[in-house]
């Protein structure tokens, strides 16, 4: 019996008692601690590795976000690392053998205002640059895209113009979870699921083990992973981290017939929208203004949220909100990432994603298992250091106005 | 939608407020006198505590006027206001 | 097959309804729902199921449908309404089946739907004897109650503060007792509720669900309690009813119909059913010990009832806890959340003993645990097989209890049936989580009136009636409308900014500056106020003279800038960029109230109370002179940077002499109601000098020829004082906001980018804004960029293009030659001085 939405392998991974070390120590199951554990395996030859997480592996973001991939950063550093990401996305059904549903249906990021054809045009000249495709879009090319977008001068702000990544699309986040888990179980990583790290132990200045729900496990090098439980755990160690977590929230409709086969987003006129394959449409909201680990947000950012949706897209109307969910998101100050070495000897960080998360997931893994397996960052994340907040080298992708999304 | 009490107006709709982040963060008394890495902790760096969290608000379509505010970042339960520069409620 | 019976029921037989299903006309009552008129009509089949396609039947008489999804298609469409909830309106209603479940969307929803806020004591969800009960008490004690019901039939609730809400679904508890409510004002409106209540009662009762065996998706098996719902509200029956059930409930449902019961309990179960026809079903029961004993029971319809689920998802929505109640098989809830209480079945009350065997025998590819995804007992084998053991991968991996119907009939099979499997209880398994909405609700209802216009406010001047009559273009700015240009017959929007330029220079023009924020600074500390938050000093500004001045954040990147007047010893007046005005005054009341206390210092917000009005160009002394006879406007009396407060056209108004373009120029401003006269009386005293109205564009051509930035268009917020090439205003001997971070390696790194001005080679090539700057023609990816250009035009004055850019090491590149790269075009341009009109600034004084 198969579903016609998905369709799942036999077998997935194995369920190990926890060995009392490991040459790296993850914590963090969620997409990028799985693709890290993944690629120090494959990459680098170190699967006597352990993916600690606290509930059920991808249970965080990973499953919480819109499943929007793009790579048409603003900056190079960033463009550099998002572009090595897709590169890799596109090459993942094949890689681990599964099909995840990645869909290069184009990402249309719409402006509204001079400003915004400004900024537009800025980022697909540097995208260009960069190597990442890119084009700028006038209003009769969005029309043709995207027929469904309210291109009517009467808006109450109009659409002037669009940038486009045909790349970018979507991809099926479970199928994403399942797929790198399987693979990394595959390899002899340990995926310890319900084992929730409760302490660092430190010896001379050097992180060596973790304390958890399931016992003290030694470790080489320690990895964290927690997206938006960073702050928390790099507390353990006494790392501070110059992140924020806050709700994100999403929402899903029910199944309907093909009514948008692209990815498009508004900056201006808050919306991120596309139509995943089972035929829900998947929309992204405002994140919410106020720190928080509860997961839930507020109901007046959706209804923000469906009346922009509604000025750009009159016809989903009559569609109805199945559910709405949120995401603990780590912001950081730059919305860059942190991906390096810790003031802890031995003890590595990988957060700050933000909003942007998903899409980084195998390029993020990938670096971060380079630096777990070296000490030393790849020149894809050196850029994305902690030091860069006392130089002042910041990835500003805020002030650039680049949708976060 | 927090309700949140604003100490001068009372409880009101979070969409009344804007919201600050970390309360007791004060300005570098001599900005010019600290390194680098101090004045990074300055800028950047803030508590991400879950759970307790003494923090700013300002009642921006109300009095406009700021104030403390402690909130459990994990429950989102408030266990109360209070003026800026006092202690925070017990 | 069911029938109408020839009385009783709660439905009303003197009024005929309407619903017709696919085309084909169906009559039935007020009071019934699709449904039941369905049934009644002999109906049951749905529609075909999403994965199989199987044919499925109506199973529930209420919120937990799983099958009965219609689509509306008149008097309004919706997509997927539960059959079993949707009343029968005075006009006919039309419906479609939905093959596989899928929805469709057939355009705008052309009703308005409406918002509503609400306070309250007590609001109570859910009208059955538990809710009401509380509310009625409630209002006895004098309380403000809203009773909020799903359901459509009257609601008794007499008081002057008491609200009672039939048709009204509670979709979502938030934080400190807010709850979301959708009230069905009628079959097309929707009243969305948002309700901050004292306390909240959930009365919210238990769903009913079935047992999970082989052919259990077979239309005719029903919930046993639909069964009787069916029979006691709507008068429609089966002549032959069967019930299978694990529990008294059920027992209670066969005897009231009169059916053939198979008792789990008794060790008996269905192994099979089969389809057979006009006769109905053809049931195959078996000892649980014998599943091969098998012996058959022709019904009707099959009842099952496996047991109950109390309806938790407002005390789930905000984290309230659960725990599992072994006796009756379902989570119950494990305490309530503060200020909230669970009442009657909701709290698990009165619900019946139950004796669960969920791995029923037989062919489990055949028994359905979540009809509406359709996935089996072997799904979920496969699932745990795979080597899953949380029940959330499980859902993932089948896609169980994520569909339309919120899984409310397959949660706790599931959860259940994969605990078995994986050989542990349904308390280490756990519950899964349920969020919000508790019922599907639509785009149009959320979005209530913030449609069209209403989306955001639009903002105009004062002047902008006179705008709109001259045929200006407008541009968005924040909310604001402002005129972009005025183009004469045919002109396109360069012509009209070379013209508009040309006229300024060479005489006299006219811009709406109203839109500029303005903040009242008052109090005897307001000159250090704005020393700490200026990069450049205020202390040193003489009363009637005015200084143009930038804001960092703490970061030390430009965050606005605008010009500060003083207007007394204790008395400043700011203005900020259109975009800036309300982060500007925020800002500084941050500062003000959170860092400086004791500063004694008062801002108010004027953006709206004063119209402005620049009059700009050599010839704007003579303008102004019309309009303000007695004010010595001369050069030695009237500088650069002062101003002085006289009257305009019997307005009080502040003129203020500072110029954006680097022409001799005014800024007039007058009380907001004033403005539209102030703009005729400059106007009537332009018009025998040839005054030009111009827009935000000519005033951006104007000032990119000096060289003068725009704060969010030449930066961008990686962008230091130092980069704008204005070290002049950054004060090296006081500290201001931002000012510590100017010394950081990064912003103090030479190469940084600076802006500086770019000629293309080609004098006619107008660059776009947003091109790249590039040191090296041969372009391969990645290609170094060296900056970009951030504002570009078509100059006039100049006669030829040029454009203003952010370049790395830029003004060390002065003189020599780079490239620009845009869309896949490479341009040569030569590297200039940002200023290119007037340097040395002779043309300011007219």
């Amino acid at each position: 019996m198969t579903s016609v939405f998905e369709q799942h392998p036999d077998f997935l991974w194995h369920a190990p008692e926890p060995r009392s070390s490991y040459d790296v120590v993850i914590v963090g199951g969620g997409g990028h601690g799985l693709f890290t554990a993944y690629y120090l395996a494959k990459l680098h030859g170190i699967s006597n590795v352990a993916v600690l997480e606290r509930g059920w592996l991808g249970g965080g973001n990973a499953v919480r976000n819109t499943t929007v991939i793009r790579s048409n950063y603003l900056w190079d550093e960033s463009a550099a690392m998002y572009e090595h990401s897709l590169r890799l996305w596109e090459g993942l059904t094949e890689e681990l053998d599964y099909d995840i549903l990645f869909s290069q249906r184009g990402v249309l990021n719409l402006a509204h205002n001079l400003g915004d054809v400004r900024e537009g045009v800025r980022r697909v000249n540097a995208n260009r640059l960069n190597g990442v495709d890119a084009e700028w879009l006038d209003l009769d090319d969005v029309a043709e895209f995207c027929p469904q977008v309210n291109i009517s001068p009467e808006l109450r702000y109009p659409v002037l113009g669009a940038t486009l990544q045909r790349r970018g699309g979507i991809a099926r986040h479970d199928a994403l979870v399942f797929a790198v888990a399987r693979a990394a179980s595959a390899l002899g990583v340990h995926l310890i699921q319900n084992c929730e790290v409760t302490g660092i132990e430190l010896d001379g200045g050097r992180a060596v083990a973790v304390q958890t729900s399931r016992g003290r496990i030694g470790a080489g090098r320690i990895g964290l992973c927690a997206a938006g439980h960073s702050s928390v755990v790099a507390a353990m160690a006494g790392v501070e981290l110059p992140i924020q977590s806050h709700p994100l929230q999403a929402l899903v409709s029910e199944v309907l017939e093909q009514v948008l086969d692209c990815v498009v987003m508004s900056n201006a006129v808050h919306v991120y929208v596309s139509q995943a394959h089972k035929g829900e449409l998947v929309m992204g909201a405002g994140i919410d203004p106020y720190n928080s680990y509860a997961q839930r947000g507020g109901f007046h950012v959706i209804e923000q949220q469906m009346a922009a949706a509604l000025e750009l897209f009159p016809i989903f109307a009559t569609a109805h909100v199945l559910r709405t969910w949120a995401g603990i998101v780590d912001v950081s100050p730059d919305a860059s990432p942190i991906v390096g070495a810790t003031p802890v000897d031995g003890l590595f960080v990988n957060c700050g994603w933000g909003t942007g998360g998903f899409k980084a997931t195998p390029g993020s893994g990938w670096v971060y298992a380079h630096t777990l397996a070296t000490g030393q960052p790849h020149e894809l994340n050196r850029p994305f250091s902690l030091e860069r907040f006392e130089t002042g080298a910041l990835i500003d992708e805020h002030g650039a106005a680049a949708v976060a999304h | 939608m927090l309700l949140i009490p604003c100490p001068w107006c009372g409880p009101r709709d979070e969409v009344e407020f804007r919201y600050g982040g970390q309360a007791h963060v004060a300005y570098p008394a001599d900005p010019e006198a600290i390194d680098d890495r101090e004045w990074s902790r300055f800028v950047f760096y803030r508590d991400n505590p879950k759970g307790r969290f003494a923090e700013r608000w300002t009642h921006q379509h109300g009095c406009r006027r700021w104030f403390n505010l402690v909130r459990d970042t994990a429950t989102h339960q408030i266990a109360g206001s209070y003026a800026l520069g006092e202690e925070p409620p017990a | 097959m069911m029938r109408r019976l020839a009385e009783g029921g709660a439905i009303d037989r003197s009024q005929e309804r309407t619903v017709v299903v696919n085309g084909v006309s169906y009559q039935g009552y007020a009071g019934d729902t699709v449904a039941s008129a369905l049934l009644a009509n002999g109906l049951i089949a749905v529609g075909a199921s999403s994965v199989f396609g199987r044919v499925r039947g109506v199973v529930s008489a209420g919120g937990e449908e799983p099958n009965a999804l219609v689509q509306v298609t008149a008097p309004w469409s919706e997509p997927l309404v539960a059959a079993t909830l949707l009343e029968l309106p005075e006009q006919a209603l039309e419906v479609s089946l939905l093959p596989g479940l899928r929805g469709r969307l057939a355009g705008d929803d052309e009703q308005r739907h409406d918002h509503h806020h609400a306070h309250c004591d007590l609001l109570v969800i859910g009208a059955g004897r538990s809710g009401h009960a509380a509310a009625a008490a409630a209002v006895a004690e004098g309380r403000r109650v809203i009773l909020a019901e799903r359901d459509f039939r009257p609601i008794e609730l007499a008081g002057d503060e008491a609200i009672a809400l039939p048709r009204t679904t509670a979709l979502g508890s938030y934080d400190d007792n807010f709850v979301t409510l959708v009230e069905r004002v009628s079959p097309v409106r929707r009243r969305l509720w948002h309700v901050r209540a004292g306390e909240v009662v959930l009365a919210t009762g238990a769903y009913e669900r079935p047992l999970v065996f082989p052919g259990n998706d077979l239309p005719g098996v029903m919930l046993a309690g639909a069964l009787r719902t069916y029979l006691e509200r709507f008068a429609v029956a089966a002549e032959r009813p069967a019930v299978f059930c694990n529990n008294d409930r059920g027992l209670e449902v066969a005897r009231l119909l009169g059916a053939a019961v198979i008792d789990l309990r008794a060790g008996r179960t269905v192994v099979g059913v089969e389809d057979a026809g006009e006769d109905g079903l053809s049931v195959l029961v078996a000892p649980l010990e014998a599943p091969a004993d098998i012996e058959r029971i022709e019904c009707d319809v099959l009842g099952v009832s496996g047991g109950f689920d109390p309806v938790l998802d407002l005390h789930l929505h905000r984290g309230g806890r659960v725990r599992w109640h072994e006796g009756r098989a379902c989570f119950v809830p494990d305490g309530a959340l503060p200020r909230q209480r669970i009442v009657g079945a909701a709290a698990g009350e009165g619900l019946p003993a139950v004796q669960a065997h969920w791995l029923l025998p037989g062919d489990e590819s055949q028994a359905f645990v979540d009809l509406h995804r359709d996935v089996t007992v072997a799904e979920l084998r496969r699932a745990v097989g795979a080597g899953l053991q949380s029940i959330e991968h499980v859902k993932r991996y089948t896609l169980i209890a994520t569909g339309a119907d919120q899984g409310r009939t397959a949660k706790t099979n599931a959860t259940a049936i994969a605990a078995q499997l994986l050989g542990s209880g349904v308390a280490e398994v756990g519950s899964s989580t349920t969020r919000p909405p508790v019922e599907p609700i639509s785009f149009a209802a959320l979005a209530g009136r913030a449609r069209g216009e209403r989306f955001d406010p639009v903002r105009t001047t004062p002047i902008h009636p006179w705008h709109v009559d001259r045929g200006a273009v407008f541009e968005d700015v924040g909310q604001w409308k402002r005129p972009r240009y005025y183009p004469r017959d045919g002109e396109q929007m360069d012509a009209a900014v070379l013209r508009e330029c040309a006229a300024v220079r060479g005489g006299v023009g006219m811009m709406d500056a109203s839109t500029l924020g303005k903040i009242d600074i008052q109090g005897p500390d307001a000159a250090e106020f704005l020393n700490r938050l200026y990069t450049n000093a205020y202390d040193t500004l003489k009363v009637g003279r005015c200084r143009y001045g930038l804001m960092c954040r703490a970061d030390g990147m430009v965050f606005d800038d605008g010009v500060v007047s003083r207007v007394a010893d204790d008395r400043f007046f700011a203005t900020t960029t259109t975009g800036g005005a309300a982060v500007v005054l925020d800002w500084m009341e941050e500062w003000l109230q959170t860092e400086w206390p004791q500063l004694r210092v008062w801002l108010t917000s004027v953006t709206e109370q004063w119209a402005t009005v620049a009059v700009v160009g050599p010839r704007s002394r003579e303008v102004l002179a019309a309009v303000v006879p007695g004010v010595d406007l001369s050069a030695e009396a009237f500088p650069f940077m002062s101003f002085v407060d006289t009257a305009v056209a019997g307005a009080d108004a502040h003129v203020s002499r500072i110029s954006f373009s680097g022409e001799l120029a005014y800024e007039v401003s007058v009380p907001g109601t004033r403005g539209l006269e102030l703009w005729a009386a400059l106007w009537s005293a332009g018009e025998p000098h040839g005054v030009t109205a111009y827009g935000t564009e000519t005033m951006h051509v104007l000032r990119a020829e000096k060289g003068y930035p725009i704060v969010g268009q030449d930066t961008d917020g990686t962008v230091t004082p130092i980069d704008l090439g204005m070290d002049w205003i950054v004060s090296k001997t006081k500290p201001f906001v931002g000012s510590r971070s100017l010394r950081r390696p990064d912003t103090m790194r030479p190469d940084r980018k600076q802006l500086v001005g770019l000629l293309p080679d080609d004098p006619a090539l107008r660059l776009d804004e947003g091109a790249q700057v590039v040191l090296d023609p041969n372009l391969r990816a990645p290609v170094p960029m060296a900056g970009h250009v951030t504002s570009s035009y078509d100059s006039a004055a100049l006669g030829r293009t040029f454009a203003l850019a952010l370049v790395r090491g830029g003004r060390d590149r002065i003189g020599h030659s780079l490239y620009v790269s845009q869309s896949g075009v490479t341009a040569r341009a030569t590297v200039v001085e940002p200023v290119l009109v007037d340097p040395q600034g002779a043309r300011r004084d007219g």
